[in-house]
């Protein structure tokens, strides 16, 4: 038994299927009890004031914004180097996941910004980098859809991801030298000395964990219609043969 | 090899090969700019850097989907891929024709378009210096979006939405290091991450775009 | 209900931004997905029939 048994498709879906109520339930549990306990129990920030609770979909949604590509990108090479059509379909299922997180992340930034910066966006490193990011995933997405060959579009798609991760790592590292940034340092590091305050990290935790599971709960979901679509195309052209 | 990039560069220079044109579209947005900004010297001068950096690579992306597309139409493209010279190289060399047709002329023309934005005298050299090692990395990047959307009808406009990202930290260290050169500060860090992007592009881009360039044809 | 302040309305946009565009992309998701499972089904009914 090892982990290629589940790149059969069949067995991907026998699985899923399985799992799909599970991971899904947890999701709900988990976001729920995260952002309940972040929006009423945390007490307000002396200099914030309220506007800290927000950091319970902030910070989430940026970490599976990034982490929505980097999972996108281990499912390209797995295709280019393994051709198990689950793994490129899995990728494609995921951008307009990720693209939504960062669109949740720049406009909850956008939102906490103005009143604690004085402006709704500012060229910050950060901000910027996530803008990029929101283009890398459009560009992405406008070229499965544009190829109408899935396998031609497979390829072409995972060979854009691997360059384009590349010039997505420059890009950061582009933007932080081009200009000095309003953010706070990481909000999680191991370091106490900048780490918030336990009464947000709990919750906060709690948040991300959810925002993790209900990722992995749409993407599943949106793998299995992606399989199924392949399977329908696969009939309907053995149909129309006959 | 020589053979290919002699035959690019002559069906670039003659008539409707568009080598005229991403030089026409340079300077119209140049012009263009004044206009919109104002003719005050000073504002022009401190936006000059930019303004030129992003004209040249609009004007660069211009003519970014006929590295390919002209082959793929006639079928030159497929007789490429069985020639007994590897794909990589002919990628390489459709960008580095790309480049001498449209990256050097954009390089040689932007100090006389640093005139008319009134770009300060130290930024001159800088400019140059910067677009003539900057554009490469643009041609190349180029070439591999032009692999990618090879083979699709109206690839133009995706083609620009792929690729423009990839232009960001070219575009960044390059206009960086003309604007510290005009403020007379030290530019050797943006000027070698430019090199860098450049180099890491030659070596890298070419293999991804032949490989693109094989899935479209297959 | 808790007290927000006067960031009241900063703290709820930004929620409600976010529960609109995850209920959008959870909503897409879902339709699409029984979208092709039924037309699969079908397909597949019909060949089943055929031949």
């Amino acid at each position: 038994m090892s982990i290629w048994e589940y790149a059969n498709p069949k067995k991907f879906m026998q699985t899923s299927a399985w799992a799909l109520p599970w991971v899904t339930g947890l999701a709900v549990v988990t976001l729920v009890a995260g952002l309940i306990w972040g929006f009423f129990f945390t007490p307000d920030d002396f200099r914030m004031g309220s506007t800290v609770k927000i950091i319970y979909i902030h910070v989430p949604a940026a970490i599976m914004a990034t982490g929505t590509w980097f999972m996108m990108l281990a499912a390209s090479l797995v295709w280019l180097i393994r051709r198990h059509h689950v793994s490129v379909l899995a990728a494609k299922a995921a951008a307009p996941i990720g693209t939504t997180m960062t669109l949740i992340g720049l406009f909850t930034g956008a939102i906490w910004g103005q009143p604690m910066w004085g402006t709704w966006w500012a060229w910050d490193p950060r901000l910027t980098a996530f803008l990029i990011l929101f283009l890398f995933y459009l560009g992405y997405i406008a070229l499965w859809e544009a190829i109408e060959d899935p396998d031609t579009a497979a390829d072409l798609t995972s060979v854009l991801c691997l360059v384009g991760s590349v010039f997505a790592v420059i890009s950061r590292y582009a933007v932080l030298f081009w200009n000095q940034g309003l953010h706070q340092g990481s909000s999680l590091s191991l370091d106490q000395e900048e780490h918030v305050a336990d009464v947000y990290a709990w919750p906060l935790w709690v948040s991300i964990i959810g925002f993790g599971l209900l990722f992995v709960s749409l993407v599943l979901i949106r793998t299995r219609t992606e399989i199924r679509k392949r399977r329908l195309r696969a009939l309907e052209a053995r149909e129309r043969m006959a | 090899m020589t053979a290919l990039l002699l035959r690019d560069l002559t069906l670039a220079l003659r008539a409707g090969g568009g080598f005229g044109l991403s030089l026409a579209f340079f300077l119209i947005v140049t012009i263009l700019v004044p206009f919109g900004v104002g003719p005050e010297g000073g504002t022009l001068g401190r936006i000059a850097p930019g303004i030129l950096w992003v004209g040249a690579l609009l004007a660069c992306l211009l003519s970014l989907d006929r590295i390919f597309a002209l082959d793929h139409e006639d079928g030159t493209l497929d007789l490429l891929a069985t020639a007994p010279i590897p794909l990589e190289t002919v990628t390489a060399t459709k960008a580095l024709a790309h480049w001498l047709t449209t990256g050097l002329p954009l390089t040689l023309a932007a100090p006389v378009l640093g005139v008319l934005l009134n770009l300060p005298v130290p930024g001159f050299f800088w400019l140059t210096l910067s677009l003539a090692l900057g554009t490469p990395a643009l041609s190349m990047i180029g070439a591999f979006g032009a692999a990618l959307t090879v083979g699709l009808k109206r690839g133009g406009l995706l083609l620009s939405l792929l690729v423009l990202p990839l232009y960001i930290p070219t575009l960044i260290f390059g206009a960086d290091c003309v604007r510290r050169g005009v403020e007379g500060l030290p530019t050797a860090t943006p000027f070698l991450m430019l090199v860098g992007i450049t180099l890491g592009s030659i070596a890298i881009l070419p293999f991804a775009a032949a490989a693109a360039i094989r899935v479209n044809l297959r | 209900m808790v007290e927000l302040g006067k960031y009241a309305g900063t703290v709820l946009a930004a929620y409600g931004v976010t529960v609109l565009l995850v209920l959008g992309l959870v909503a897409l998701t879902l339709t699409k997905g029984a979208r092709v499972k039924r037309a699969l089904e079908a397909q597949e009914k019909r060949m089943s029939k055929n031949g």
